[in-house]
């Protein structure tokens, strides 16, 4: 190990004497903080970043991509897995890449491009010895550090779609409702079929993952949205932004909507199933999916809508996610014909 | 040592510590002083709300084991959501144990207070109210358990909401007792659970009293082994102003009590008041579902002895004046739609009148029916299970 990264630093020393002063001086990721009991106070204790403002990751931090992301009002996000010296990913199947304990997941929220980019808040998951644990932390105005807000908070921004929005910074207990199945605090993003299998190929390259599962990368890639299959899309949007929650075990067991990629049950994806608790989420409809028919549709309906108490996602949501929209209305439109 | 610190350390220590007394005061960033609190207690400690009033703009959320948030009572201690920007309900529990006692939620976006998965609680003189009154725009539910086991609602009020005020759905071993509900659509409903005890409730105003319901396609069916007694169930005649789609949106005004499949319901010693439709209807499941595991019968259902005052005068009913002609100007108390599965559906006790709709299978027309009096041998006894809350919930209370 030593001898390999005593062949990195001179890759690096031959890039050229800037870059490789930052790499050499960048902080190395504190193990102590992550997998430690406290919830460090300011996010520069993990050490996480050589240059936190500018998302620059530190030695050991590796950035990664999703090939459907989880819309957040069109927040940029930066994701990022921290491994621990010497320890790799484990794959199961197509779904959740196993992390070791020790290991992290940063994901940085940002709004603004180029010069006028501000990053709002950084989500990490810590993989501790009796568990995950989710924390968010706030960056200053400086942007030269993020502070824990264990309580969440607000701030109003303006969208990419140029609406004004009161954001809402998730609380810690509001992290668990979306990464949690049968009570206990998951990770949500980084499952195989969605990370391209470039990234995974990559990783077990460079002895970061055991090997490269059957079905990595199979997820469709968001960016042919607009003219891609309709019905892989849409299964995929729904797993990645809903399913968290509606699915066994998950925040909205109760609903019975089973909305995960897997789920091969047209009743269980919504498709002729009456509500339960939508209350006025309903919206007058009587389906979540009524085939042919999007504005008869519940799940459209709640996609469509911005207004608490009908807005699907309850959390991470204040406005309307137009392309998310128009797919999945797409999907419905073409069903059964 | 900061106090975030300081409860990083605590949580480092395994030592077991004295149970704390955490006070949140109304006033400038109560809000987050109280979530604060409620993300870093530890089993046991007591969150206590002082007297005022508290404005959110985001739901709170409780997922510690053995907690107890308190109040200075309904009417004193008043978490007020009128401001609401975000989340699904006002107050979500997911953690066992917990107990929720004297303070209110006003104006929830969505539903009042949700506790999920959450076992053993206690829902102890909480009031959630919309205060505008009835509206298709208040949120579904003001006080709902769902998926747990063990839970005792009692000494609550709940106004306005747009589905059920109490709503205890997908859970077992239940005491709904000695509440007040108002100008709900649904007073207290009961859905896809066993073991509940509905007593010495008031529901009145509602556009339905008491339901009890199965349904298919969730995660937990089979409900049933549901006792309702000692209520009483008046008046019950606000329009039904539920959003359309949701399976509420179908009482009728001026039901009382309405039993819709389950196995197992016995009504007894309640008073009916001025139920315009029916004191009490026991139907199948009327819609078509696919799901294999499911019964749409409503089987052993029992009308037991009751107070049956002035009902069924005015009911939201097709054919309601040849109706009211062929019964003398009332319908008798007990609505059956006279769906049967093996001989085992509706029971009564000596004494107990009603009328039925003499329909086979369920699903089945309501243009078909056939409408005449009740035509049941009246049970001389019965036996029905004990249920209700673990007795350790009620000591809990003491």
């Amino acid at each position: 190990m030593s001898f390999a990264r005593g062949l990195l630093v001179a890759a690096l020393l031959a890039l050229g004497g800037a870059v490789a002063h930052a790499q050499l001086a960048a902080p190395r990721v504190s193990d102590a903080a992550v997998a430690g009991p406290a919830f460090p106070g300011k996010l520069s204790e993990f050490g996480f970043f050589a240059d936190g403002a500018r998302q620059r990751p530190a030695r050991g931090v590796i950035p990664y991509a999703l090939k459907v992301p989880l819309w957040s009002d069109g927040a940029e996000k930066l994701r990022f897995i921290y491994l621990p010296e010497g320890s790799q990913l484990a794959a199961d199947g197509e779904g959740l890449l196993q992390f070791p304990v020790g290991a992290a997941i940063i994901k940085t929220f940002a709004f603004g491009e180029g010069a006028a980019r501000r990053l709002i808040e950084t989500r990490v998951l810590l993989h501790r010895a009796d568990g995950w644990v989710a924390l968010p932390y706030r960056w200053n105005e400086e942007q030269t550090e993020a502070t824990l807000a264990l309580a969440g908070g607000r701030l109003d921004l303006v969208t990419p779609a140029g609406e004004a929005i009161s954001y809402a910074i998730p609380n810690k207990n509001q992290c668990k409702t979306c990464h949690s199945r049968d009570g206990k605090v998951i990770p949500i993003g980084p499952k195989a079929r969605n990370l391209s299998r470039e990234w995974l190929g990559a990783m077990w390259k460079a002895g970061q993952l055991d090997h490269v599962p059957a079905g990595g990368g199979s997820l469709p890639d968001w960016r042919t949205r607009a003219t891609g299959p309709a019905e892989p899309l849409a299964r995929a949007y729904l797993d990645v932004n809903c399913a968290h929650c509606h699915q066994p075990g998950g925040g909205a067991s109760n609903s019975g909507l089973d909305l995960r990629w897997e789920q091969s049950d047209p009743h269980a994806i919504g498709i002729m199933k009456r509500p339960v608790a939508a209350g006025r989420g309903a919206g007058g409809h009587n389906f979540s999916i009524l085939p042919g028919q999007p504005d008869a549709s519940i799940l459209l309906y709640r996609m469509d809508s911005a207004e608490p108490g009908i807005a699907m996602p309850e959390l991470g949501k204040a406005s309307v996610d137009t392309d998310g929209v128009a797919l999945v209305r797409r999907w419905i439109a073409e069903m059964g014909k | 040592m900061n106090r975030i610190a300081f409860a990083a350390a605590l949580l480092a220590t395994a030592a077991p510590l004295a149970a704390e007394t955490h006070r949140i005061e109304a006033g400038e960033g109560a809000a987050t002083r109280l979530q604060e609190a409620l993300i870093l207690a530890r089993p046991g400690d007591v969150i206590e709300l002082g007297e005022g009033r508290i404005a959110l703009t985001d739901g709170l959320s409780l997922d510690v084991d053995g907690v107890t948030l308190r109040g200075a009572g309904m009417d004193k201690s008043v978490l007020d959501f009128t401001g609401q920007q975000g989340a699904g309900e006002g107050l979500l529990v997911t953690s066992d144990n917990v107990t929720l006692q004297g303070f209110a939620i006003e104006n929830p976006k969505g539903d009042g207070i949700k506790s999920k998965g959450a076992d053993n609680i206690i829902y102890n003189a909480i009031r959630v109210e919309w205060t505008g009154g009835p509206k298709a725009t208040n949120g579904a539910y003001g006080i709902y358990p769902v998926e747990s086991t063990g839970v005792l609602v009692t000494h609550s009020r709940v106004i306005g909401a747009s589905d059920a005020g109490i709503y205890v759905g997908q859970s077992r071993d239940i005491t709904v007792r000695g509440n007040q509900v108002e100008f709900n659509v649904a007073g207290i409903e009961i859905e896809n659970s066993r073991n509940a005890l509905v007593e010495n409730n008031i529901a009145t105003r509602n556009t339905g009293g008491l339901l009890v319901f199965d349904l298919p396609g969730l995660p937990v069916m089979n409900g049933g082994n549901v006792i309702l007694r000692g209520n009483v169930v008046k008046d019950n005649d606000t329009p039904n102003f539920a959003p359309p789609g949701n399976i509420v949106a179908s009482v009728r005004r001026g039901t009382g009590v309405l039993v819709m499949a389950n196995d197992g319901v016995l009504i007894e010693n309640n008073a009916f008041e001025g139920n315009a439709t029916a004191h009490v209807m026991v139907i199948a499941y009327p819609q078509p579902y696919d799901d294999a595991r499911y019964n749409p019968y409503a089987r052993n259902v029992i009308v037991g002895p009751n107070a049956f005052g002035r009902g069924g005068d005015d009911p939201q009913l097709d054919g309601k004046e040849a109706l009211l002609e062929a019964f003398g100007g009332a319908l008798p108390p007990v609505l059956w739609d006279g769906i049967v599965e093996d001989g085992n559906g509706l029971r009564i006790a000596e004494g107990v009148t009603g009328w039925s709709l003499n329909l086979s299978k369920p699903g089945q027309s309501l243009a078909e029916a056939q409408p005449g009096p009740l035509m049941l041998t009246p049970l001389e006894s019965w036996q029905f299970p004990a249920v209700g809350a673990p007795a350790e919930l009620e000591a809990r209370l003491k």
